[in-house]
């Protein structure tokens, strides 16, 4: 084995071995623990800058293992892949970091809870590096587990609960798509992501089958996804600890639904067929739905994590829906949102988080005036929902702007009434949050309730940190979308070689 | 394949070892723990080298005493009774390792008093049915392996000693002997239709007529009651439920399964011409019937061990869903090859499990599911293990449990056969909601924690060892399955031919 055979296996193993071992730690051993995530995480980051450069070089990186007859377990970079190995690599290291300092003081085992996290990650880097849809399935069905003990984590009675919910959606969907992945290789044999789609020499004979197959395909997909009306777990997660549901909503478990669906369309059925059998019309209407739905609903929360939860059932159907129109515009708004989504949605759960662990507030409503005790903090919230709501030049705005010129190139014009409402409501959930933090006067005493600020700091640095780096890579890669190996040229490079220019 | 005329060894010594071993025990009544465990890394490591040995060479056949078929007792060996083999010897080995902690002199005494040292002998003796069985290639042979096996069953559910205990293996024997008798019967039409027992002369001679179906359906409906198929399943909760841990978890993970394989080897070999479509029909059906009923009572039991009866039960209820899987596709290895998998799969799994719930049972003093809470903090490795076995029995990637699923289904959509596949895919939900049951009380963090007594640590770690066993197996599939193909076992043409 070479190691270019071996280097998305050694990206898997970082997290994998690194989230075995942390099981084993004592629960007092708090500097070992501290010092294997680290190294974990930092190890993972270098591998995966070597990948991305050699992915950019031309250089395959493929690991195959026997695993079914006729089925291979295979681990292969492409340049999709990438795009989710860097984010999760990113994401994995500051979160981890925001969560040792975030769960200092909690009574439950965090050998548990950081043995599952790196599981979680694995398992998203997995979803990243299949090569085949068997390979997805495997690292799919991972995630759904490793996530549950992260979001019972609490173990109180309401997380329980939204443990339970969580599983009966995300086991249901799994099922479905299982049944769907299963029934399509006994139909067409293996099946290995290629650009361009594989299922093209099927067309004529299997149309009706493959047609059913899609749908399968993708309401299993559309459950992590949160497309409505499979959304019903993801506002009740929001219960697991605020690094966790910052993970689960930037990169994780709704990104592997959403992940799920480019790959079914691009790599399995192809945009051509699948636009010939006439699947992506319902697949944009129901998207589109969710980004109006998800947002109404948002505006109703008083509670800052749920608005922020439906604010992301919205968010994250932005890739179900540029993956859906025809056109490489608006595919490169779709894959592009992916990283997008991802750094501006955990900033505004590490302010949360910041927000409830400092003042014990959860509510918008007492958020009056925040801004003077938090102000780091609240500025990487402002920059997030900017972000959200498409402001230039902060990231969110490209992902629209690409959609919106794929729209119109494509000739689907009511796609940009979706995007002009969603921006409405965006703004209509946000911006007021915006004025009460910084313009209202506190309604109550805003002093430190757990210890966590030191020296002139306004929170321990390691809950700062996190936020405004995730807060500034947000605004750079708005502002740097031209430059090499940002996210937006990246998404062209897929979108080209998906297209074939 | 050539096969050997004098055959290997261990072919014998498998069978001879644990039959020494539990006479050596009873003469010598002291240090029993010791014994038993020398003589289950002796029999382990002769599986061992009879697995290497059939991977090396091909397929074994042996005959006693030099008396070939119709006279004397002939072994065969193929990759198929290779594997059954290993799986055995696996789980029994580690089963003899938690009872060495399960019995040992400083737990409760009351509960077991002098019959603990009954354990050893006994097991050994259900070790030596079960090595018989798989190894024997004529019916009869077959019917004086399952009496063997089903008493030293029966024996070791009296040893918990608790009146439901008495009551279920009382229950047990009846089932046990009726299910033995009419196998009988059947067995005694082969002999008056045939005139013949091997397998592999019956083979050639079988045809459909009217004393070959009786014999079928007579030794099936008692290989089926053996076996708990739904709706003869009543006997298995009770008795696996009462039984002492260690015990429960070799009934369930392998006593089961034993008396499935020789359904299989009858079905699919030596009655290869005589059964037909609609006839495999029956046992599919019942079977995907005892995936949603186990399941279902799954659901409402309130001990742990009863939870994971019912869930043997349930899939028990797999593994029969191979007969019209297999029979329909004469040509494809992957309905047989999946319920294979099932059997070891879940034999680590459901082994595990067992023992898991023993380990709260002994900890805590009971095992209602309802006040589970906090478990997971005070023995963080047995509910670990329980979690890893879980996804097995659920079949959740990556674990033999998948492996057999995948290919279970992927059988059923090739019929296609639509119910079956649902019934598959549903099966995997309803595990789940069991399953999750016992995650969604013991997660719950409590901080007055009742009575916790501390049991020994290869109690928990035998029950992990076997749980990553059935997680490891998620990964070898591509040899295994290829192992299991030595001799060209069950695949119906080329049986004519080679097989045993």
């Amino acid at each position: 084995m070479t190691f270019d055979n071996a280097l998305p296996l050694l990206i898997l193993l970082t997290s994998l071995a690194g989230g075995s071992i942390i099981f084993l730690i004592p629960e007092h051993r708090r500097g070992t623990r501290t010092a294997l995530n680290m190294a974990a995480a930092l190890t993972k980051l270098f591998l995966t800058a070597i990948l991305v450069w050699g992915v950019q070089h031309d250089h395959v990186y493929e690991t195959r293992l026997q695993f079914l007859p006729g089925i291979d377990l295979l681990l292969d970079a492409d340049a999709l892949s990438v795009l989710l190995v860097s984010l999760s690599s990113v994401l994995w290291l500051v979160t981890t970091v925001y969560a040792i300092a975030y769960l200092e003081h909690a009574p439950q085992s965090r050998s548990r809870f950081f043995g599952f996290f790196s599981l979680c990650v694995s398992s998203t880097i997995g979803i990243a590096l299949a090569g085949n849809l068997v390979t997805f399935l495997l690292f799919y069905e991972m995630l759904t587990l490793s996530t549950y003990p992260l979001v019972v984590h609490r173990g109180t009675e309401e997380s329980m609960r939204a443990g339970k919910i969580y599983l009966a959606y995300t086991m249901g969907g799994g099922s479905l798509f299982l049944f769907a992945v299963v029934w399509l290789s006994v139909v067409v044999g293996p099946l290995e992501f290629t650009e361009g789609g594989m299922l093209g020499r099927f067309a004529g004979q299997h149309a009706s089958e493959l047609r059913v197959i899609f749908f399968m395909l993708v309401a299993g997909l559309g459950v992590k996804a949160a497309l409505v009306p499979l959304h019903g777990w993801l506002p009740r997660a929001m219960v697991a600890p605020a690094p966790v549901s910052a993970l689960l909503h930037a990169v994780a478990v709704v990104k592997a639904g959403a992940f799920g669906i480019v790959r079914v369309i691009y790599d399995i059925y192809g945009v051509r067929l699948a636009s010939e059998l006439q699947l992506l019309q319902p697949l944009a209407v129901v998207a589109s739905f969710t980004i109006i739905y998800g947002s109404l609903c948002a505006i109703r929360q008083d509670n800052l994590k749920k608005r922020l939860a439906y604010s992301t059932v919205s968010q994250v159907s932005y890739i179900a829906l540029g993956a859906s129109i025809l056109g490489p515009l608006a595919a490169v708004g779709g894959v592009v949102h992916l990283v997008h989504q991802g750094l501006m949605k955990i900033t505004l759960f590490f302010c949360a988080g910041n927000l409830a662990e400092s003042l014990g507030i959860h509510e918008i409503s007492r958020m009056a005036g925040v801004g003077r005790r938090l102000p780091a903090t609240m500025a990487a919230f402002t920059l997030g929902a900017l972000g959200m709501i498409g402001a230039p030049p902060m990231a969110g705005f490209i992902s629209k702007w690409y959609i919106g010129l794929g729209a119109l190139s494509a000739g689907a014009e009511w796609v940009i009434w979706v995007l002009v409402a969603s921006t409405a409501l965006n703004a209509a959930y946000f911006l007021p949050i915006l004025h009460t933090i910084w313009f209202k006067e506190p309604a109550e005493d805003l002093s430190d309730k757990t210890g966590h600020a030191r020296g002139r700091l306004e929170i321990h640095w390691m809950l700062l940190v996190p936020t405004v780096l995730t807060a500034l890579l947000a605004l750079l890669c708005g502002l740097l979308g031209d430059a090499p190996f940002s996210p937006l040229e990246w998404s062209r490079l897929i979108v080209d070689r998906e297209f074939g220019q | 394949m050539i096969e050997r005329a004098i055959g290997a060894p261990e072919m014998a010594l498998v069978v001879a070892v644990p039959l020494l071993a539990a006479c050596a025990i009873l003469l010598v009544r002291r240090r029993t723990a010791v014994l038993g465990m020398v003589a289950s890394l002796a029999i382990a490591a002769l599986a061992g080298c009879l697995i290497w040995r059939i991977a090396q060479e091909g397929p074994q056949r042996m005959n006693l005493g030099g008396w070939s078929a119709p006279l004397g007792i002939t072994l065969y060996a193929d990759g198929l009774s290779g594997w059954m083999l290993g799986t055995t010897a696996l789980i029994a080995l580690f089963v003899s390792v938690y009872g060495s902690g399960y019995f040992h002199r400083n737990q409760p005494a009351t509960q077991f008093g002098g019959t603990a040292n009954f354990f050893w002998p006994l097991w050994m003796f259900l070790w030596a049915a079960l090595n018989a069985l798989i190894l024997s290639a004529d019916v009869f042979n077959i019917y004086v392996a399952l009496e063997l096996l089903g008493l030293s069953s029966v024996a070791l559910v009296t040893l918990s000693q608790a009146a439901p205990a008495v009551s279920a293996a009382v229950r047990y024997l009846l089932v046990s002997l009726i299910g033995s008798l009419s196998y009988l019967m059947g067995t005694a039409f082969l002999y008056a239709g045939a005139g013949t027992l091997g397998f592999k002369e019956l083979a050639s001679i079988l045809h459909p007529e009217s004393f070959s179906f009786a014999a079928l359906a007579l030794m099936s409906t008692g290989l089926c009651m053996k076996s708990a198929l739904f709706p003869l399943h009543f006997w298995l909760p009770p008795a696996h439920e009462n039984a002492p841990a260690p015990v429960s978890a070799a009934l369930s993970a392998l006593v089961v399964k034993a008396s499935f394989f020789v359904m299989l080897r009858l079905w699919f070999s030596v009655f290869d011409r005589v059964v037909t479509e609609e006839a495999a029909m029956v046992p599919g059906i019942l079977g995907a019937a005892a995936v949603i009923a186990g399941s279902v009572q799954a659901l409402s039991a309130q001990r742990l061990k009863q939870l994971v009866a019912y869930s043997t039960v349930a899939q028990v209820g797999y593994l029969f869903m191979v007969f019209p899987l297999g029979v329909l596709n004469p040509s494809s290895w992957t309905a047989v090859g999946g319920a294979l998998y099932l059997v070891s799969a879940h034999a680590c799994a459901k082994a595990a499990a067992f023992m898991v719930a023993g380990n709260v049972l002994r900890a805590y003093g009971h095992d209602r599911i309802e006040d589970l809470r906090g478990v997971v903090q005070q023995m963080p490795v047995s509910m670990f293990a329980f979690a890893v076995a879980g996804v097995s029995l659920i079949g959740l990637p990556p674990s033999g449990g998948f492996i057999a699923k995948w290919l279970l289904l992927t059988a059923a959509l090739e019929g296609p056969e639509w119910g079956f596949a649902a019934v598959i895919v549903a099966g995997g939900l309803l595990a789940t909601a069991y399953i999750f049951r016992v995650f969604s009380r013991s997660f719950r963090n409590v901080t007055d924690l009742g009575d916790f007594k501390k049991i020994p640590a290869r109690m928990e770690w035998s029950a992990l060892t076997l749980s990553l066993c059935s997680m490891l197996l998620g990964l070898t599939a591509t040899h295994v399955l290829e192992f299991m193909q030595a001799g060209t076992p069950l695949i119906r043409v080329a049986m004519m031919e080679a097989g045993p």
